[in-house]
């Protein structure tokens, strides 16, 4: 398949014009570390974003940026840092998850996937950050929505449609995005040696306290032996992780109060600024599951849920490693045992109505076999048809990538 | 303004919609067709523009909603969803030949859910009632709108409204987890729930401000949050607007997002001091209002910071409250802003655009040159942490010509807003007030690729048309049909 190495505007225009009058399809990429993430796209030409790079606008007494779409992440998340700033919504990098190298993902593909790290809980997501967009339509033409401003609520809100859609709707060129200070000061309490049910009792305890907890997960002896940190490792148990960040005297006393919330669950240690960083990325990149193959399952739960979930999947007899993010809303599940459909009837069996499951990771036959994405009603299914006609009516943008329509073709 | 002209169709056969919807509705009082009894609906907080809906049903069941759409959709009757009508920009303005669909009789609160941190309301639960329910138990609804106790969450969805909060703690888009709503088509959907990040396209974000074009939405689950530990709020004065301005700017920067940054011009400062004695400080030019919230040392520490901030940038007075009392006296001047202005004026209108903060001063100047221009007096109360300005623009309806003037006025500034960076609503939403200003910000093809959106999920337009376009189309034509010259198909179909 042909790749091009988009650097312009007038070249993306090009390529549209080519697909449309062909009626070719073509996967947008930006350094292509999801690639592996949803359907295997059915495209005759591959648009290469990374080399669309630059900031634009940079105002941090404004807390926003604008720069362009194939940028790296890792690059905005540097110059970021020089002002104390960071991306809030803490976007994770899967590439070494999907096989990939580290620090590959760009503000496109971020966007576009609406991944969101471990301070989801408190801060957002990717989506909760998106001012405006610029860029093409699957028409062909140029596509704006959005500001730079903060509180904007004119016309539709087509910026939360662009994140999440992964590719399918536009190509973003241009992205605005909210940025937010960081704090100086960031510690990690963590408890040892609770189950599953004791560990979201204390997450939602947590939550619930006048503590302003930035992050909850949860690690299974299993899980915790697999992170390379002393602290979590070492002990052979499971661990609750919270995260309490500010200014150094209010993180001081949040955390002496969260230690006393959370004395009657475990032992309690502390993880100071520098480790702290190093677990929460850990954690957002799904760092023990990383290096296999085996089918990765991402779930999205009403947090109190956790526990009876992950029951009903052990109860089907399917033997798998877990971890639990977002203070249980988040489960991360790597099937152990074989299934022909990667563990997918059980998963959605479990969730139920409540929720939904993103398989991560899976062979290509897999993602070719099963739906990656949770299937929605077909009331919604109509929807998101006709929305992603409206965008892109010839189906050239990534087709596929989402959902199959019940033809079994490739659409969105 | 003008909106689309009146069905003569549709309105011939009024007393035949009338009975239809009385048989779908089981309590018959709620199907109103009586002038004077319609006359509660004809404006909404915009109310310079008045019209009587053709018929207003008050349903009970998400069944009896769905019953009405799916026979509206097959009459060919358009339907104007209404909250408690507090819009400022006209969205639940009734159509002569529509139905009004209030959703006042889904007042009720379903479910608090302590576990996952949330609530499943009704939409014509008022926002202040969401927090009133939970305060006993340490919760709020962060959202807070300066009409939360009037207004609806099903609006405030519509809107995507915000308020002094929202800097901290996000708008309304932010803290919605799940929707259940009814289409056009009668068809009932759900969107999210108490999980985070709805699956697939997110419909539910889209939905969210979409002011009533999309679907009725007929559930709601919200996020709810810990009442923080303290809460108080700082009181700074300045000689200038633009020290003012510039101090928000650096109280940012410096890595302080407090709870609430508001900012108040002499204007409003004195008319606000005068209706309710707050104690405001009344030889400065701008007034701030800092709100920290947190463990006490928290607002200490960032309190001492603000203080050395706002000094070096040239404040005259800084005082911090020094009890709840004194807190909600601070706030009191702010919150009683706009009826303070309505005293001093027979009658003002509030305008709503954002701008990049750092374009404040500019933006000042220019309004007070507008002013003098149109000879009309403007108030200047905002949200200073995110730029979203409401200056009140002060007229006398009486006088011929001066509403007009105030219209003119209004539309500079909003024009203003979009020139120096900014967007033409903040927060009211675009309604009908801004509706023909919409070409500002956006090109045709954006805005006919906004209107796609609207097809996929009211293909025929019988949701509120009028409101948000500044022209229908009609989606056929906005599909993949060639359009040449810019000759339109369809010229029988209304366009303003
Ligand atoms: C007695 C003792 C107890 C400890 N207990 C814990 C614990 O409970 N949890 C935990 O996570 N860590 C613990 N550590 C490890 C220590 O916190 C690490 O050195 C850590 O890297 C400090 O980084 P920080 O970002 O948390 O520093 P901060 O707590 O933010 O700052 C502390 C000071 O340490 C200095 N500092 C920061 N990083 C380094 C570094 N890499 N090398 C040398 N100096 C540095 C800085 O100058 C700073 O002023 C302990 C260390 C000691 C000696
Ligand atoms: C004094 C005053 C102060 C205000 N302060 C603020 C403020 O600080 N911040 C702010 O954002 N706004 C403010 N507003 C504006 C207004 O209160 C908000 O826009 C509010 O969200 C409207 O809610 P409502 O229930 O009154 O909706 P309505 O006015 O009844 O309707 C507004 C729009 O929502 C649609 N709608 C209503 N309910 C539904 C539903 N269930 N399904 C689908 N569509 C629906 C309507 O069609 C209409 O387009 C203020 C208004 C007043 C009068």
């Amino acid at each position: 398949m042909q790749t091009t190495t988009i650097t312009s505007d007038t070249q993306i225009q090009d390529m549209l014009d080519w697909a449309l009058a062909g009626k070719h399809g073509l996967a947008v990429q930006g350094q292509g570390s999801k690639v592996a993430l949803g359907r295997p796209v059915a495209a005759d030409a591959i648009l290469d974003m990374s080399g669309l790079t630059g900031v634009l606008l940079y105002e941090p007494a404004e807390l926003v940026m604008k720069a362009k779409a194939g940028m790296k992440v890792s690059e905005v998340k540097a110059l970021l840092d020089q002002q104390g700033q960071k991306l809030a919504f803490e976007p994770p990098d899967y590439g070494p998850l999907l096989g990939t190298a580290a620090d590959m993902g760009t503000l496109g593909g971020i966007f576009s996937t609406n991944l969101s790290g471990s301070s989801r809980v408190k801060s957002g997501a990717a989506r909760d950050h998106l001012l405006g967009v610029s860029g093409f339509t699957g028409r062909g033409q140029t596509f704006q929505t959005g500001s730079r401003v903060m509180k904007n609520v004119t016309g539709y809100d087509l910026c939360k449609l662009v994140a999440g859609s992964y590719g399918t709707l536009a190509i973003a060129t241009e992205m605005t995005f909210k940025v937010l200070p960081k704090f100086d000061t960031v510690r990690t309490v963590l408890v040892y040696d609770a189950d599953l049910r004791a560990a979201i009792a204390c997450m939602r305890d947590a939550l619930s306290s006048v503590h302003d907890v930035a992050a909850a997960a949860y690690l299974p002896a299993e899980a915790a032996a697999r992170i390379p940190l002393d602290y979590i490792s070492k002990p052979g148990k499971s661990v609750i992780a919270l995260k309490i960040e500010g200014p150094k005297p209010s993180a001081t006393f949040r955390c002496d109060a969260m230690r006393k919330i959370m004395a009657p669950f475990g032992d309690i240690e502390v993880l100071h600024s520098h480790n702290s960083a190093e677990f929460w990325s850990l954690t957002g990149n799904a760092a023990p599951f990383v290096g296999e193959k085996a089918p990765l399952w991402r779930l999205s739960v009403p947090p109190a849920n956790a526990d009876r979930v992950m029951s009903a999947i052990k109860d089907e007899g399917t033997d798998c490693l877990y971890f639990v993010d977002w203070a249980g809303g988040l489960i991360w599940v790597q099937l152990v045992s074989e299934s022909d459909d990667g563990g997918e009837a059980v998963i959605r069996g479990a969730i139920g109505a409540e929720g939904h499951a993103t398989l991560i990771r899976g062979s290509e036959t897999l993602r070719r076999q099963i739906a990656p994405f949770q299937p929605v009603s077909s009331t919604v299914a109509m929807l998101n048809r006709r929305i992603k006609n409206g965008f892109d009516p010839e189906n050239i943008l990534n087709p596929g990538r989402m959902y199959l329509d019940e033809d079994g073709q490739g659409t969105h | 303004m003008l909106m689309p002209k009146p069905n003569q169709d549709v309105l011939a056969k009024r007393d035949y919609l009338v009975t239809e919807l009385r048989r779908i509705v089981a309590d018959s009082e709620a199907v109103i067709d009586d002038k004077d009894d319609l006359r509660a609906f004809e404006c909404d907080g915009l109310s310079a523009y008045r019209q009587l809906p053709m018929i207003a049903v008050l349903p009970e069941t998400v069944e009896e909603i769905s019953e009405i759409l799916t026979f509206c959709a097959a009459e060919g009757v358009n339907v104007v969803p209404r909250g408690a009508g507090t819009s400022l920009s006209g969205g639940a303005l009734p159509l002569a030949d529509g139905v009004l669909l209030g959703l006042g009789k889904f007042n009720k609160i379903l479910e608090i859910d302590y576990e996952n941190r949330c609530m499943v309301v009704q939409p014509g639960v008022t926002n202040l009632a969401i927090t009133d329910a939970v305060k006993a138990d340490g919760f709020y609804y962060a959202p807070d709108p300066s009409s939360q106790i009037a207004c609806t969450i099903g609006g405030n969805i519509a809107e995507n409204s915000g308020g002094v909060h929202c800097l901290k703690y996000g708008l309304t888009t932010n803290n919605v987890l799940g929707i259940e709503m009814v289409t056009m088509a009668g068809e009932v959907i759900r969107l999210g729930g108490k999980h985070l990040d709805a699956e697939g396209y997110d419909l539910l974000g889209v939905i969210t401000g979409s002011e009533g074009l999309l679907g009725v939405i007929t559930e709601v689950t919200v996020k709810i949050l810990a009442t923080p530990e303290h809460v108080s709020a700082q009181l700074i004065g300045f000689p200038s607007s633009e020290q003012a301005g510039d101090c928000v700017g650096k109280i940012i920067g410096a890595g302080i997002i407090p709870a609430g940054m508001e900012m108040m011009d002499r204007y409003a400062i004195h008319a606000a001091e005068e209706f309710c004695q707050a104690g405001y400080p009344l030889d400065v030019e701008a007034l701030l209002i800092v709100e920290l919230d947190g463990p006490k040392v928290e607002i200490e520490h960032y309190s001492k910071k603000i203080d050395e901030i706002a000094a070096a940038c040239g404040a005259t007075v800084s005082r911090t409250s020094q009890n709840e009392a004194e807190r909600m006296a601070f706030w009191a001047g702010r919150k009683a802003a706009f009826p303070a202005v309505g005293r001093i004026s027979p009658d003002y209108m509030c305008m709503d655009g954002t701008i990049p903060r750092s374009q404040l001063p500019k933006v000042l100047k220019r309004m007070g040159e507008l002013s003098e221009q149109y000879g009309l007096r403007v108030a200047n109360v905002f949200h200073a942490g995110d730029g979203n300005l409401h200056p009140l623009i002060l007229f006398d309806a009486n006088i011929p010509g001066e509403l007009e003037r105030c219209e003119e006025f209004g539309a500079d500034i909003l024009k203003l807003c979009v020139e120096v960076g900014g967007v033409l609503t903040g927060e009211h939403g675009v309604g009908i007030e801004k509706r023909d200003l919409m070409g500002e910000m956006f090109s045709e093809e954006d805005l006919k690729q906004q209107q796609r959106l609207k097809c996929a999920f009211d293909p025929d337009g019988r949701l509120n048309p009028g409101k948000v376009f500044p022209i229908l189309h009609r989606c056929a034509e906005l599909g993949k049909m060639h359009v040449h010259n810019g000759e339109l198909p369809f010229p029988d179909i209304p366009r303003f």
